[in-house]
């Protein structure tokens, strides 16, 4: 049965320096608070995956988490690029920066695979790209029925595979709903994982299908009140798109990233506190 | 016709070529803007499909990101990732894709990875996401982007997305899925693939535009048609409906909604 933790004592327990981390989200329920958290403890020379990083990843490789990364499509949605994911892969800093790349079909074959417990996702993909002359994890099959040839990809087996959704039970039965991603596919693959939600309740009342994974499934749950904030938890806010753009300005220079993490990370104790010490930002919007 | 910008006659000369009832699978951006332009005029019954897995969404505002809420909540179904990528795309049950770029060549193979070299980019761009499956699988697929000779380049940096490759026949040959690239829709005019060779062949121009200028927008000797027609200037709907669209989604983005 999950483990109902603390964030902080979830962590600590399953993500280890050296390890394959995904946290995982598709624009919708990114697991910022457990990013965060990552930061504050100081974890290096991960491996971390995701088909979208966005602003959570570009904080965990500005603040030297991260050695590697694996994924499809990197930026900042609707705004522009990852500063920090840039400065990484332009010119080493803080630390090099190892890049393994795919499209999002490659991934979600990956994913599936892992879920599966397959050894490799397969797909008609991979067509008519330069990916596979920078990806060696990119290779080509045929078909042993039609003799197509198809794309192969060694499934994703992360370590660990962090996400966030709306509701869980007190057995750590997970509710999610709206654009849920590969979440599902993420957690299953993983050894390891981490639920954060916006609220833990006696009753889910759940209608049928919504539970997406049964608490003997997930590892930890952690209760995190606006836990994918700035993205949105649909039923419980929306995208503070504000944030987003203000990222941008932030990000771009790395004594404003420094003093930003400082500021709001590290120098605070928990979710709950970063998001005392943003009200600044968000009281507007 | 009063007055309107050079983006705006892109965004609809982009939705006009959008066929009602068609299955779309679309992109952020400038064809985002197109495709809902397309369903709030001449084809409400265009079935829009983002990768986020939101399938006949009808949102009242445009997405800033490819997974907003406002597209999961108007949507006729929302799937999971892998089940957009695999049951729908690679199945084949997709008629258009609408894709932008920041690199295009003259047999419309695109680059949205990076300016300069690979390992060490002059610029780094966001990379691939869905566009080689869309490129590949889609039916057919429009591309719509600013024309200049950054953008419209003798050789891609890289390429992130098959077009015609290079050219005649050779997509064909690769066995990709679906057809391919059937128009590039610019702020500058509209180009289509020779029937042929497939190079990208100037076969319209916006009002007030010559062909000497899309030609000087070009970083190749672009071919053009022997008979170029004009395209229509943008109706007064399509102008005022655009207009609503992008007014509604500024405001909603701004927080103020």
């Amino acid at each position: 049965m999950a483990a109902i933790l603390r964030l902080d004592e979830a962590i600590r327990e399953c993500v280890h320096d050296g390890d394959t981390v995904a946290l995982e989200g598709f624009t919708h329920l990114i697991p910022f608070a457990a990013g965060h958290e990552i930061i504050r403890q100081k974890r290096r020379g991960l491996t971390v995956i995701r088909m979208t990083p966005d602003v959570i990843y570009d904080q965990l490789i500005g603040a030297g988490c991260v050695s590697k990364i694996v994924f499809s499509w990197g930026g900042n949605p609707g705004v522009g690029s990852l500063h920090r994911l840039r400065d990484a892969i332009e010119k080493d800093w803080p630390n090099p920066l190892a890049v393994e790349e795919h499209e999002h079909a490659g991934m979600a074959a990956a994913y599936a695979a892992g879920a599966s417990h397959l050894p490799f996702g397969i797909l008609r993909g991979y067509i008519g790209t330069d990916l596979p002359k920078h990806n060696p994890n990119v290779r080509f099959i045929d078909c042993p029925f039609t003799g197509e040839k198809l794309a192969a990809v060694p499934a994703h087996r992360p370590d660990v595979t962090i996400i966030h959704a709306q509701k869980a039970d007190r057995k750590g039965n997970v509710m999610m709903w709206g654009v849920v991603g590969a979440q599902k596919e993420a957690v299953m693959a993983a050894k390891r994982s981490i639920v954060t939600v916006e609220e833990i309740v006696d009753d889910l009342n759940a209608p049928p299908n919504s539970v997406i994974l049964p608490g003997w499934i997930a590892g930890a749950v952690s209760e995190v009140k606006g836990g994918a904030f700035p993205s949105y938890a649909q039923g419980y806010y929306a995208r503070n798109n504000a944030f987003y753009k203000q990222w941008d300005n932030i990000a771009k220079e790395r004594d404003t990233f420094l003093k930003w993490i400082d500021e709001h990370i590290t120098g605070t104790k928990d979710f709950a506190g970063f998001m005392k010490s943003i009200e600044r930002v968000t009281a507007h919007v | 016709m009063s007055d309107y910008s050079a983006d705006e006659m892109m965004t609809i000369a982009a939705a006009r070529m959008m066929r009602n009832g068609a299955s779309c699978f679309v992109g952020i951006g400038l064809p985002s803007a197109a495709a809902n332009l397309a369903r709030l005029t001449h084809a409400p019954d265009t079935v829009l499909i983002y990768e986020s897995g939101c399938i006949g969404t009808k949102p009242n505002v445009l997405p800033l990101s490819i997974g907003d809420g406002e597209l999961s909540e108007t949507a006729d179904t929302v799937v999971s990732i892998v089940e957009i990528f695999t049951y729908w795309l690679q199945g084949g049950r997709i008629d258009l894709g609408f894709l932008g770029a920041a690199q295009i060549d003259r047999f419309a193979n695109i680059n949205s990875t990076v300016i300069g070299d690979y390992r060490r980019p002059k610029t780094r761009l966001p990379g691939a996401g869905g566009a080689p499956a869309i490129a590949a699988n889609c039916g057919e697929v429009l591309i719509t982007l600013r024309q200049n000779k950054r953008a419209f380049v003798e050789k891609l940096d890289f390429q992130t997305s098959g077009g015609h490759m290079e050219g005649g026949d050779s997509r064909e040959r690769m066995r990709f899925p679906g057809k391919g690239p059937t128009a590039v829709i610019t702020d500058l005019g509209i180009m289509t693939p020779d029937l042929v060779t497939k190079e990208l062949t100037l076969t319209s121009v916006h009002p007030g535009v010559t062909v000497d200028a899309v030609r000087a927008a070009t970083g190749w000797n672009l071919k053009v048609a022997a008979e170029v027609a004009s395209t229509p200037a943008p109706g007064a709907t399509e102008l005022s409906v655009l207009r609503d669209l992008q007014a509604r989604t500024a405001k909603a983005h701004a927080g103020q909604n």
